[in-house]
């Protein structure tokens, strides 16, 4: 049987507002040896539940595992695996420059517009930019820039995705609930 | 107190501590005099009080309560905690706890329970302040006894349990997030009749799921309609009575031959309240391939997690079986179940005869597993140590009513008969025998004295062959007969249940087994039978790991 080809997935997974939850959802993952990529946690459109987004390469059949695993835990209300075409994704690159090196040569400036990237603030040390976009536009800046040997510091963000769908099933979920449970 | 009292709590198993002596010190006035409402066991060690609570939910159907203080006799319940989470029994663990102003200051008897129990309890909660005490109770045993039932810890800091507060009683019976009992499917309850009627060769595993549901009717219904033979999981065995005639027997590394077999023969095997363990299921990639597969779960990670399904259908067996078998038309398999029974003949010839009427040479625990459950009175429970002792009594004992059987099944874990055995007696007046080998007795033995205290009628029938005859045996198979510290000397039992002034007695001949056994069984209260076996009595039919449960080997 051939391997099934590892692919990158974002879990999207909804949980009540609770202490330790973050920590029994990586559990899973280390439990079965699979790298967390990216780790958001932030409010959702639910008022009180919490939406994780978490990106990690894996066949199908294991994030299947992963999800029916971490949906299991009692606060957690929602999990779902999703691939790359199914999302609307963003990430946010920070990247430190030397100001010095900036000014001297102007190709650094371009490929800065040329990836739509934004100047936030400019001193005499340092130039730091901020980029929205997809994985590989961040890291295909970064690459550009460091061919100019100028970055200081570069930081990207966990990834935030949203998903094709219109609303957030998850609503429609506990509104489900609540009405079996009268 | 009146938070356990709520939930129905009538027997608490624990061992106090300086972190829960406001627990217990309200416990004090609970289990005396006119407020009496708990008996309280007082157990030897931490470990046994989890396994006691195992015990007796196990037999009982009702939620085992283990109460321990903080730091060490938290991680002592452990154990007993992750042994429930495999084996679905419902728990509670109440921990003391330093109080919250002194958490994560490495105080005395400090350790993050909630942070060591989570990945092996269905829920671990700490509960902060005493206003929270009331939602907090009522939701662990909500989460322990409803779906698949599990063990629950709720870490209790020492200012909790002295705040004052007034008495709110909560009832949770109902968590948003948690679906306890899915909705069934009918589409899939269809399709599993359709496999079902249209099946030449059904079998059916049936797993502990449905003592769990409580479905043991439910099950007699579906398979006798539809003529399905039904091996048993080592947890289900007492789901469907051992004389049934559709009991095929016991599945598993060493369970029974012909329905390991069969297993790669059917059309249709239809998986109930089971898991498909690796004890099960040997090599997964060779596991019943010519069959369509239909696993009825109320977990729904269970579905595809090791075996791949045809149809799944998530939902509680009580409700899935009777829906299935209103949609079945009647059947026989005659033929079908005829052919279980060569195989079963080879079986009773190569291995059974041998084991259970030896003629000649020391005695063998398949003999002395027999020779008790011929003569035990009738729905005895069964309890087991882990290890070849847990092996023969599964296979030899006999299951007349549900809910007859404990073993630790899925964590394996030694030590574990003793004490579960005691929680057993609290919670049926029928006999429990217990069979432990001379490793696992030994390490939960300071059990005896709980034994002692509370005159627990446990039968121990201690098979001492002076090994732990598991490992040994694998050594002998599988390490080129190197014996690594598989050798015990051991104490002197007689001289130990003297200590603890629990009648004992010893067998060493054939001929003394019968009679030992009947005075073992007429005598009132605990009583210790140490049977000397074979120091190589093998446990067979085996399929040895990892190989296709059709190369059983039913000789070495």
């Amino acid at each position: 049987m051939k391997k099934e080809e590892k692919k990158l997935y974002t879990l999207l997974v909804y949980s009540e507002n609770i202490a330790g939850i973050l920590n029994q959802i990586t559990a899973v993952f280390t439990r079965r040896q699979v790298n967390i990529e990216s780790l958001n946690v932030s409010a959702s459109s639910i008022e009180g539940v919490h939406k994780y987004t978490i990106t990690a390469w894996s066949d199908e059949d294991q994030i299947i595992k992963i999800t029916k695993q971490i949906e299991k835990k009692i606060d957690v209300v929602k999990a779902n695996y999703f691939t790359d075409d199914q999302l609307f994704i963003r990430e946010s690159g920070l990247y430190k420059l030397s100001t010095q090196k900036v000014l001297e040569n102007p190709e650094i400036s371009r490929t800065i517009r040329k990836y739509d990237a934004s100047i936030i603030e400019v001193n005499p040390t340092y130039v730091i930019v901020m980029m929205y976009g997809v994985t590989e536009s961040i890291i295909a800046l970064y690459r550009a820039l460091n061919e100019f040997d100028c970055v200081f510091q570069y930081t990207r963000s966990g990834r935030i995705a949203v998903t094709r769908g219109k609303q957030e099933e998850v609503s429609k979920f506990l509104e489900q609930r609540e009405e079996s449970h009268g | 107190m009146r938070a356990l009292q709520a939930e129905g709590v009538k027997t608490i198993f624990g061992y106090p501590g300086g972190a829960i002596m406001p627990v217990y010190d309200a416990l004090f006035d609970y289990t005396r005099g006119e407020k009496k409402c708990f008996d309280h066991i007082l157990v030897r060690h931490e470990q046994a009080a989890t396994h006691s609570a195992e015990g007796y939910a196990r037999v009982s159907g009702e939620v085992g309560v283990a109460l321990v203080t903080s730091g060490p006799g938290a991680t002592n319940t452990l154990t007993g905690v992750a042994d429930a989470m495999m084996d679905s029994t419902p728990m509670v663990v109440i921990a003391g706890q330093v109080a919250i102003g002194a958490l994560g200051t490495d105080a005395f008897q400090e350790v993050d329970l909630v942070g060591v129990s989570q990945p092996i309890s269905k829920w671990s909660y700490q509960i902060r302040h005493a206003e929270d005490i009331a939602w907090a109770v009522s939701r662990a045993f909500y989460i322990a006894r409803s779906g698949r039932p599990g063990p629950v810890v709720l870490d209790f800091p020492r200012n909790a349990q002295v705040e004052e507060v007034e008495w709110e009683p909560k009832k949770v019976d109902f968590i948003r997030s948690y679906v306890a009992y899915p909705k069934l499917n009918e589409d899939a309850v269809r399709e599993a009749a359709e496999l079902i009627n249209n099946a030449k060769k059904p079998l059916a595993l049936v797993g502990q799921g449905v003592e769990l549901g409580n479905a043991q009717e439910e099950l007699l219904a579906f398979l006798e309609k539809a003529d399905i033979p039904a091996g048993r999981t080592m947890l289900g065995l007492s789901a469907l009575p051992s004389t049934h005639p559709l009991n095929v027997g016991m599945l598993g590394m060493h369970g029974n031959y012909a329905v390991n077999l069969k297993e790669q023969e059917c059309d249709v095997l239809i998986a109930i309240g089971m898991r498909f363990s690796d004890r099960v299921t040997g090599n997964t990639k060779t596991y019943a391939k010519q069959a369509k597969i239909i696993h009825l779960d109320i977990d729904k990670s269970e579905i595809d997690k090791n075996i791949k399904t045809d149809v799944a259908v998530v939902a509680d067996c009580k409700e899935s079986l009777p829906a299935i078998t209103a949609l079945l038309q009647e059947r026989k398999h005659q033929e079908w179940r005829d052919s279980f029974k060569e195989l079963d003949e080879k079986e009773r010839t190569k291995v059974i005869e041998p084991a259970i009427h030896p003629k000649e040479g020391p005695l063998l625990m398949g003999e002395v597993v027999n020779a008790v459950a011929e003569q035990a009175p009738k729905g005895t429970v069964l309890v087991t140590d882990v290890g070849q002792n847990q092996l023969f009594a599964t296979r030899y004992f006999k299951y007349e009513q549900k809910r007859s059987i404990c073993t630790s099944g899925g964590l394996g874990t030694m030590g574990y008969g003793m004490p579960a055995a005691i929680g057993a007696t609290f919670a049926t007046d029928r006999t429990v025998c217990c069979f432990m080998g001379d490793g696992g007795f030994q390490m939960c033995i300071e059990e005896l004295g709980t034994i002692m205290e509370q005159q627990s009628p446990v039968k121990m029938i201690l098979m001492n062959n002076h090994y732990l005859g598991n490992v040994r045996q694998w050594q002998d198979m599988f390490w080129l007969r190197r014996k690594s510290f598989t050798k015990m000397l051991n104490p002197n039992y007689e001289l130990i249940a003297k200590g603890y002034g629990i009648n004992y007695a010893a067998v060493t001949s054939r001929e003394e087994l019968g009679a030992a056994i009947e005075k073992m069984l007429t005598t009132k209260g605990p009583y210790i039978l140490e049977c000397a076996i074979k120091e190589d009595d093998d446990v067979l039919p085996m399929t040895p790991p990892g190989m296709n449960v059709n190369d059983m080997m039913l000789e070495i």
